[in-house]
């Protein structure tokens, strides 16, 4: 299928776009005021002390030369030695990428569960109090702060009622679960407000559209027609923003693992900007802009296989 | 025409209704289709031609439009105003299937022509994939697509204007429905693809005995293709019988308007003629014959009361109270 032959391309295009959020990581990390080896060290310390560090992280090199061997350490697999923890980043990453992951899949699939039948029902039975109820609560999600909405839903499930744990992420498999239902659910309500309201958009045209009514001339039901017709072809422009969105929950995790003391890699983020941790902070910021990338790149090849008339 | 009645649409009304009131869109059209009879409706844009075709498979365009009364008779009686939802699913695809004018946006641009196809003999059928997608490569075959195995796992997209609308015909007889009801199917197509549909059309009255509802706003194509001529004007039917009848001896002064203004190769003055003024707008019907403001003929009688549609000779009916050959007989 020379359809996908853009598989095949695109990583060659992404080389540039990694270089240009290498270059940007890089500089914005180092912009920020204060100096690693003295957070390190403490108030309390030498010069020479303080000049051992820096040579020992190669922070006294020239900028240009700092790059450098960020991007040969790339090469290598390597994210650079973290200042504080003392190993490298990959390996940090290592520990702390599973809860990220789980909260972050966890929340789209929980957003997909909560839109795709919202969406169908507020689009099937346009103007009806259920479609009106659903729009209302969709805009209100969208008005809500993420951080807002995570400790309302503390308050209310773990303070008041005592079904999940406030803070942690847990062992077992099902403590996993157990703790991260109320994570997932606070990103995931927030995604499933967009997705709802652009799905029942494109739901809404697609069912005045004339090949549903095509459709429907053939004798087949409207359930059938809806599923098999309208859905398909209102899936396509919701992939693209669920992608987009998909990106916004990654640095969004941030937020969240913060409000929820989960150890992901967004708290490890946190923890080295206050550390000035340069190579924690410039190695997770890569992983987050990978992530996004490859998210997007998967998008495309979504969006090729349901729409047959898109060409990449 | 020999063949039984399939269809008869009695006294059909349609009404648009919103806050500022209920207008007509249609008002009480009836006419009758027979086994393997080619019907043509004739008018100008917003005649209600499309419209009749909608209401008669309760597929209005929108819930404000609603039947407001008649009938639409089959064979075996039934009314299909009156059909449940699951005897309705039953008649559109089985007993009457449709196409339309512009086939690209009337196909599903995700799935494959042949799965539009198959999932409609399945449904209807309830055959098996493989049984299925059998029958589905004979109808393409049927419709003239060449090389249906390939073919069939194309898109929309990727056919051709006149390739387009012989796969929404194989779609629309799927399950070998005995109407076919084409709106417009030929106008976005050039003259000689729109020759070979309309004789793919004709081939297919004749092998399968298919009756068909051909909506077109060209007089040229009914007379190629059609058996009767029903005319419309602003919602209401104003001409009604044999092709020839009412093309070389039109009645009523809207269908001579319109013989008039075909363009003939065999010279002239060089100006095709028009007939003067607009259709009117449903919210101001005009009292009376409704073509009565454009027509030459007109008298106090015509703005005053609406003429019936009368059979003045054995299957050719007009709703005129001055018939446009008395006029001319008149005259002479």
């Amino acid at each position: 299928m020379n359809r996908y032959r853009f598989v095949l391309y695109r990583p060659i295009q992404l080389i540039p776009v990694l270089v240009g959020i290498s270059v940007i990581t890089f500089v914005l990390v180092r912009s920020i005021p204060g100096d690693p080896a003295r957070v390190l060290l403490g108030p309390r310390t030498t010069e020479s002390a303080l000049a051992r560090v820096r040579e020992q992280f190669g922070l006294d090199e020239p900028l240009w030369l700092q790059y450098f061997y960020f991007v040969k350490n790339l090469f290598k697999g390597e994210l650079g030695k973290s200042i504080l923890y003392k190993v490298d980043v990959l390996k940090l990453i290592a520990t702390r990428i599973e809860p990220t992951l789980v909260l972050v899949i966890g929340s789209v699939l929980l957003a997909l569960l909560i839109a795709t039948p919202m969406a169908a029902i507020a689009a099937r039975r346009r103007g009806s109090w259920a479609d009106h109820l659903i729009r209302i609560i969709s805009t209100a999600g969208l008005g809500f702060p993420a951080f807002w909405l995570a400790i309302m839903l503390i308050l209310l499930f773990s303070v008041q009622l005592g079904w999940f744990p406030v803070t942690g992420y847990g062992r077992t498999f099902w403590d996993k679960v157990h703790h991260m239902t109320l994570p997932c659910l606070t990103t995931g309500l927030a995604l499933a407000a967009v997705l709802t309201r652009n799905l029942r958009a494109s739901m809404l045209a697609e069912l005045q559209s004339d090949q549903a009514t095509a459709a429907r001339a053939r004798g087949l039901p409207e359930t059938f027609v809806f599923w098999r017709h309208v859905v398909p072809n209102s899936l396509v422009p919701t992939v693209n923003l669920l992608a987009v969105n998909i990106g916004w929950l990654i640095s969004g995790s941030v937020v969240i693992e913060t409000v929820f003391a989960i150890p992901g890699m967004g708290q490890l983020l946190v923890r080295g900007i206050f550390t000035r941790d340069y190579m924690v902070v410039q190695g997770v910021a890569m992983v987050f802009a990978c992530a996004t990338v490859l998210v997007n790149f998967l998008a495309d090849i979504l969006t090729v296989t349901i729409d047959p008339r898109v060409k990449l | 025409m020999t063949g039984a009645r399939i269809l008869s649409v009695e006294n059909l009304s349609v009404a648009y209704e919103d806050a500022g009131g209920s207008y007509n869109i249609l008002d009480d059209v009836s006419f009758t289709l027979r086994k393997g009879e080619i019907l043509g409706i004739v008018g100008e844009s917003g005649s209600g031609k499309s419209m009749t075709c909608r209401a008669l498979m309760r597929l209005l365009p929108s819930s404000r439009l609603r039947e407001t009364g008649g009938a639409v008779r089959l064979e075996d009686g039934r009314d299909v105003l009156g059909l449940s939802q699951d005897e309705l699913s039953e008649v559109r695809g089985r007993r009457i299937g449709m196409i339309f004018q512009n086939p690209a946006s009337h196909l599903d641009p995700v799935m494959s022509i042949g799965r539009q196809i198959a999932e409609s003999i399945r449904y209807h059928r309830k055959l098996g994939r493989t049984e299925a997608w059998a029958q589905m490569l004979d109808i393409l075959r049927q419709v003239g697509i060449p090389d249906p195995e390939s073919r069939a796992n194309a898109y929309t997209h990727e056919f051709s204007g006149g390739m387009r609308q012989r796969a929404m015909i194989a779609v629309a007889l799927a399950c070998d429905p005995d109407i076919l009801i084409a709106d417009e199917p030929t106008t976005a197509l050039d003259v000689t693809v729109q020759a070979q549909i309309l004789r793919l059309l004709q081939q297919l009255r004749d092998e399968r005995g298919l009756s068909i509802i051909f909506i077109t706003h060209d007089l040229g194509v009914v007379y190629q293709l059609c058996d009767t001529v029903a005319v419309m004007y602003a919602g209401r039917l104003c001409e009604y019988g044999p092709k020839h009848e009412v093309i070389h001896h039109p009645r009523h002064h809207y269908t001579a308007g319109l013989v008039a203004c075909q363009p003939s190769s065999e010279g002239g003055t060089g100006l095709v003629p028009t007939i003067p003024g607009q259709p009117p707008s449903p919210r101001d019907m005009p009292m009376g014959c409704r073509f009565h403001p454009r027509c030459g003929a007109a008298d106090a009688l015509c703005a005053a009361r609406q003429p019936p549609l009368e059979e003045s000779q054995p299957g050719h009916s007009c709703a005129c109270h001055h018939p446009a050959d008395l006029v001319a007989e008149a005259e002479a």
